[in-house]
């Protein structure tokens, strides 16, 4: 449907535990992105941020509540359909970088490719691209104990990226960065949006969470407030 | 996706060489110790059919046997071999043959040996060819000529080499006879007697000048297959009691032995002996297939994170399956086949030792390593299992 937004969350709780010990993290989250969108989601430890996340990449279901991503109802797949959904949509990029350790980076990056059953020259390809894009071409025969913080997150952009994702989820990206590789890898991630793709970031830093256009403020549960407008990739790196 | 998952298995295995090593002992053990005892049965087995082939084939063995040990048993005499051939049905030839160790001599040397009184149904029965020279004429075998067939062995050790044998003299203690063959190297019997140091004469010959007696050691028959042979053996025993004149009711004082009725119960003792061993081996692959099993769950343990990330990626929970289930039956394979050269060593340096053929069977060989890759299976599954059923999110939160 034209003008339909890329992903409408609607009325989305989620509680884990069951009785006394159950625990409300999501208390009825309302949010739609649009296609193109760089969005910030913001908020202290145990707001629900990570949930939403978790929810939004189709790694967990939310206990109500509906999850359209392209219209599907997400939270009515089960496990297997949501991995051929993460498999064909989406890309992840973690604080702590989960590359496959003592494997190359452009192995790492083939990965992908290779769950989407491609021959190995086409992943060969691929992930020489997706790694071009990041600039690591000459580190490709690199495993990842041989590589910085910095080259490791990049790596896994390429990952992301090597299936053409729609949408990039990227949960604390630079957690484990100093300042200068922060903005070096934000830097790479507003020029991905800028090239057409969906970027979701979970931070705490507000210095990152300036590069993004759109900042989900969540707190105990619920969404705070939503800043628009920002203008992505405003701070340039001094 | 199956050839890169068969590759992704062996570089993880690659990754722990050691630990691969030490898991799969177990299944090397296993499958060695079955191939090497099923490979050792078949030795025996060949080795025992071998000497009964000794015997020859649809020949029954008929010696005297003492009923208790304090006398000596009453032997057979020509009049029986007469009485067998005339009057038992079925029966093709009967043959006596009586034997002596006599002092060899030739070419000025000499060599302890024995002579056999045998005649050319003899031979005929227990399968002996010639390879030099002619048998007896009948004129020979009825008058006890002085002629003889040496054996292998003797010629080996007293003939000139190179020279022919046949027409030299050579005296058997102070018989003096005319060779006039050799005979060709026999199927060695189950004593450690060396069958071809012998010289052949005819058997009355042995009889007079030798033994001084009409007796004979024991006597071969030759039967007609067409024959059951326990209702010839049931004859034979009848007759043998007649003209032994046992009373009903007392034992006999002879043996019968059927080279194909021992034969069978001989393989199916080796068998059954070998099933027994096979399975106690079959235990130890049992206990080898938990300790993959065991290995299996703390590499699952040790790459949640892993796990994590692919099913992140869009892994699908059978796709993570069948990588640690590839990696379970890769395990249990390579086991399988050093476990394979193992028993192939062991094997050929253990027929060596106890003195058996070494007979592979590619049958246990092949089917011991499709056993280990279904262990590889079977304890495979379950880690395998337990992988493909994290939760993502737990799976990347793993320390």
């Amino acid at each position: 449907m034209p003008g339909e937004p890329l992903i409408q969350l609607e009325g989305i709780t989620k509680t884990f535990g069951r009785g006394d010990a159950a625990f409300q993290a999501l208390k009825g989250i309302d949010l739609e992105i649009e296609r193109g969108d760089f969005v910030a989601v913001m908020g202290p430890s145990g707001s629900g941020k990570s949930t939403t996340m978790n929810i939004l990449g189709c790694l967990d279901v939310p206990t109500s509540g509906v999850f359209r991503f392209k219209g599907i109802e997400v939270q009515a797949l089960t496990a297997d359909q949501r991995s051929l959904l993460r498999r064909r949509y989406l890309g992840f990029v973690f604080q702590g970088f989960n590359l496959l350790a003592r494997t190359s980076a452009l192995e790492n990056v083939e990965l992908p490719l290779l769950y989407r059953g491609e021959k190995k020259p086409e992943r060969r390809e691929g992930a020489l691209k997706a790694l071009d894009k990041v600039g690591l071409v000459p580190w490709a025969d690199h495993t990842p104990g041989e590589l910085s913080g910095g080259q490791q997150q990049r790596v896994a952009i390429a990952r992301a990226l090597v299936t053409d994702p729609d949408v990039l989820l990227a949960d604390e990206p630079t957690g484990n960065l100093d300042t200068e590789r922060s903005l070096e890898i934000m830097q790479l991630l507003t020029e991905l949006n800028r090239a057409g793709i969906t970027i979701l970031m979970v931070t705490h830093e507000a210095e990152m969470a300036a590069f993004a256009r759109t900042i989900v403020h969540f707190r105990d549960g619920l969404v705070e407030r939503i800043e628009t407008g920002h203008r992505s990739g405003a701070p340039v790196s001094n | 996706m199956f050839g890169a998952t068969l590759l992704l298995a062996m570089r993880e295995l690659r990754r722990h060489v050691l630990r691969s090593f030490l898991t799969t002992i177990g299944i090397i053990i296993g499958v060695a110790a079955v191939i090497t005892m099923v490979t050792l049965g078949k030795g025996v087995t060949a080795s025992i059919e071998q000497q009964i082939a000794s015997l020859g084939s649809d020949v029954l063995i008929a010696f005297p046997q003492p009923i208790d040990d304090s006398r000596p048993p009453r032997p057979f005499k020509d009049g029986d071999v007469a009485a067998v051939r005339e009057q038992l049905a079925g029966v093709r030839s009967v043959a006596g043959e009586v034997n002596q160790a006599v002092q060899a001599f030739h070419n000025g040397q000499n060599w302890s040996s024995q002579v056999e009184g045998v005649s050319n149904a003899f031979m005929d029965a227990r399968g002996i060819g010639l390879d030099q020279g002619r048998r007896f004429t009948t004129a020979e075998e009825q008058s006890g000529a002085n002629v003889c067939i040496v054996g292998p062995t003797v010629i080996k050790e007293i003939f000139v080499a190179g020279e022919s044998p046949l027409g030299e003299q050579m005296r058997l203690n102070d018989v003096s006879c005319t060779v006039i063959g050799v005979f060709a190297t026999r199927a060695q019997g189950a004593q450690n007697s060396d069958d071809d140091n012998s010289v052949f004469m005819p058997i009355k010959n042995v009889q007079r000048r030798f033994t001084g007696q009409d007796t004979i050691g024991y006597m071969v028959i030759s039967y007609d297959p067409a024959y059951k042979s326990s209702s010839i053996q049931q004859s034979l025993i009848d007759l043998l009691r007649e003209r032994r004149l046992l009373q009903p009711g007392e034992q006999n004082d002879f043996n019968i032995i059927d080279s194909a009725q021992v034969n069978d119960a001989v393989k199916t003792a080796v068998g059954t002996l070998t099933v027994a061993v096979a399975a106690i081996a079959g235990i130890s692959l049992a206990v080898g297939g938990v300790g993959i099993m065991n290995i299996m769950l703390v590499s699952v343990t040790e790459r949640t994170r892993e796990i994590g990330i692919r099913l992140a990626i869009g892994a699908l929970a059978k796709e993570v399956q069948l990588q640690f289930l590839t990696e379970a039956v890769v395990l249990c394979c390579f086991g399988g086949l050093i476990g394979i050269a193992l028993a192939f060593g062991l094997s050929i340096g253990l027929a060596t030792l106890i003195e058996v053929p070494f007979v592979f069977d590619p049958t246990i060989n092949v089917g011991s390593f499709l056993f280990s890759a279904v262990m590889g299976i079977v304890f495979g599954y379950y880690p395998a299992r337990r992988a493909s059923r994290l939760d993502p999110i737990d799976a990347l939160r793993h320390e």
